[in-house]
């Protein structure tokens, strides 16, 4: 409590303390801030996570690595694919298996729709939290088309189970390129549309212009990842500076924060990241539909599956920015250990320290300009 | 640099605190000894030439039969693109290691989320709570021969198989 008594007019003030969440519209999901306030001045906003944790990491141990891969889905709901993929990964690499090309393809063509989808809900939540409820609509009805090309892949609306070991599920049809195709041209004309409608609204851009902003130093000592780096004006995305899969092969833009409306790493650079991101995507999917080979989606895989003793780290440029999937090997049929590092959660602690000063309404636009995702948090 | 290079740096500025380089592996790791984590963290940060400037992730393997606790640290640099990975072996009864928080400020919650699942002790850490459980969960989850407490606060934690209630 900080007391303070003017002897002149005999009132004091005292801090206010407030719970924000577990469950409200800002926190986009179960999480919690007990916030400290001086009237609208926030002096801490102490996150308390947890609400969401299903403890897939001891599940890992308990399954096989098949088996596991449905559980990966749940780590981030919005973004399953890269949860798979990243897992995928890291058993591959243990055991050794080539993926098909054409089963590398189908992947990039599915996380890169999956980047979209996830973008969509991250721009549009964020404009419902400033305040602005149609973008949010719009964002909505993309995201259902890519929610239903996604269900006409592999079957599922969100959590996917798409990518396999080896490979994935099932093949793209040709039915289905024309599809996700004519999507992307319909796609493409709306990210302009976004933008007038929400990017160069005056009320939007002054309510993040300047708030909450990240030096590149805090954004590496808090080991920010993803959008939220890129936004602080740092070149660095794991497709192309560890490339996996095919990326390589791709040609695609990195977007960096440049200050666009206010300072470098402010609230606004990295929802800016975020829109471009959306467009480069379309770019690697159209590549990726012009040059698809005919071949097996999925390579022969046995069913008992025991990679030799080892471990592996892999990660993926997930939407959240770097999915690390640390898979520990003793030579069985289980994984010995699983660890899952996710953007959210280092994204999380830094709030604490951002929030010092800042009023409450920005706090809310911290909290989504950092597009946090509380299952991805817990776990 | 090649992981092969910062063994034999390390090697030579901490003599006996470096060991059992392994490079034939797809992320090669080096074991550190306990009382010497942070100094050498705080050079592989703040060297040129090393710059490993984050803390990419920070974990635990539990190893019972060897009676360990292993910490594994994964670190990268942006400006160099290389990694390199430290692992500390711990005493499994009684595991504490000196807190990483001032080198990098993540370490702050990967720590308190490795105390909270494996029970590792960080000295000088500035807020060592439990994060994903509640403050009274008994046992450390994700050691290898935890047991689920019957029931926390009145809730019974177990629930009768599936099958068998459709049999009854």
């Amino acid at each position: 409590m900080n007391d303070t008594a003017p002897a002149s007019t005999g009132f004091y003030t005292e801090d206010m303390t407030i719970s924000v969440g577990p469950q409200h519209p800002s926190t986009h999901g179960v999480l919690r801030f007990v916030v400290k306030t001086d009237g609208e001045v926030i002096s801490e906003a102490i996150p308390d996570v947890g609400y969401l944790h299903r403890s897939i990491e001891k599940i890992g141990e308990k399954v096989t690595y098949h088996g596991y891969v449905p559980y990966t889905d749940r780590a981030d709901y919005l973004a399953a694919m890269f949860a798979n993929q990243a897992f995928c990964l890291a058993a591959e690499r243990l055991a050794g298996i080539e993926v098909t090309r054409r089963g590398e393809f189908c992947r990039v063509i599915a996380c890169e729709l999956n980047r979209i989808a996830s973008h969509l809900i991250s721009v549009g939540t964020f404009g419902q939290d400033i305040g602005a409820m149609t973008p949010f609509v719009h964002a909505l009805r993309e995201r259902e088309t890519i929610n239903n090309l996604m269900e006409e892949i592999c079957g599922a609306r969100l959590t996917y189970n798409y990518i396999r070991i080896g490979g994935v599920g099932y093949d793209i049809l040709p039915e289905t390129c024309t599809r996700i195709e004519a999507f992307l041209h319909h796609f493409e004309p709306i990210v302009d549309e976004f933008n007038r409608l929400l990017s160069g609204n005056k009320i939007f851009i002054e309510r993040l212009a300047g708030v909450a902003v990240v030096s590149k130093e805090d954004a590496f000592s808090y080991n920010l990842v993803g959008p939220n780096l890129r936004g602080s004006g740092v070149k660095w995305d794991i497709r192309r500076d560890i490339p996996y899969s095919i990326y390589p092969e791709l040609e695609f833009e990195v977007p960096i924060g440049t200050a666009h409306v206010g300072v470098l790493g402010d609230s606004f650079d990295r929802y800016w990241v975020r829109i471009r991101e959306m467009q480069e995507s379309c770019k690697i999917v159209r590549q990726c539909l012009s040059m698809m080979p005919k071949g097996p989606a999925i390579a022969k895989v046995p069913r008992k599956f025991r990679p030799p003793a080892g471990e592996c780290y892999a990660r993926v440029e997930a939407p959240r920015g770097d999915m690390g999937f640390y898979v520990v090997s003793d030579g069985s049929e289980y994984p010995y250990r699983v660890r899952i590092r996710t953007g959210s959660y280092t994204a999380m602690s830094i709030i604490d320290k951002l929030s010092k000063g800042i009023m409450v309404a920005d706090l809310i636009a911290l909290i989504g300009s950092l597009d946090v995702d509380a299952p991805e948090i817990d776990r | 640099m090649e992981a092969q290079e910062v063994y034999a740096s390390l090697e030579k500025l901490f003599p006996g605190k470096v060991r059992d380089f392994k490079s034939e592996v797809r992320e090669p790791y080096l074991f550190v000894e306990p009382t010497a984590i942070v100094e050498v963290c705080r050079f592989l940060r703040n060297a040129p030439g090393f710059r490993f400037e984050v803390l990419s992730d920070l974990t635990a393997l539990d190893w019972p039969k060897q009676e360990t606790i292993q910490m594994v640290y994964h670190l990268f640099s942006y400006s160099h693109n290389h990694q390199i990975v430290l692992k500390v072996d711990l005493p499994r009864d009684h595991p504490r290691i000196a807190t990483l928080e001032n080198e990098w400020k993540v370490a702050n919650w990967f720590e308190r989320e490795a105390y909270d699942l494996f029970g590792v002790i960080f000295e000088g850490h500035s807020d060592l709570r439990r994060i994903m459980l509640p403050e009274d969960w008994v046992g450390y989850p994700l050691r290898k021969d935890y047991v689920e407490q019957e029931e926390y606060d009145g809730i019974s934690t177990q629930r009768a198989p599936l099958v068998e209630k459709l049999l009854r």
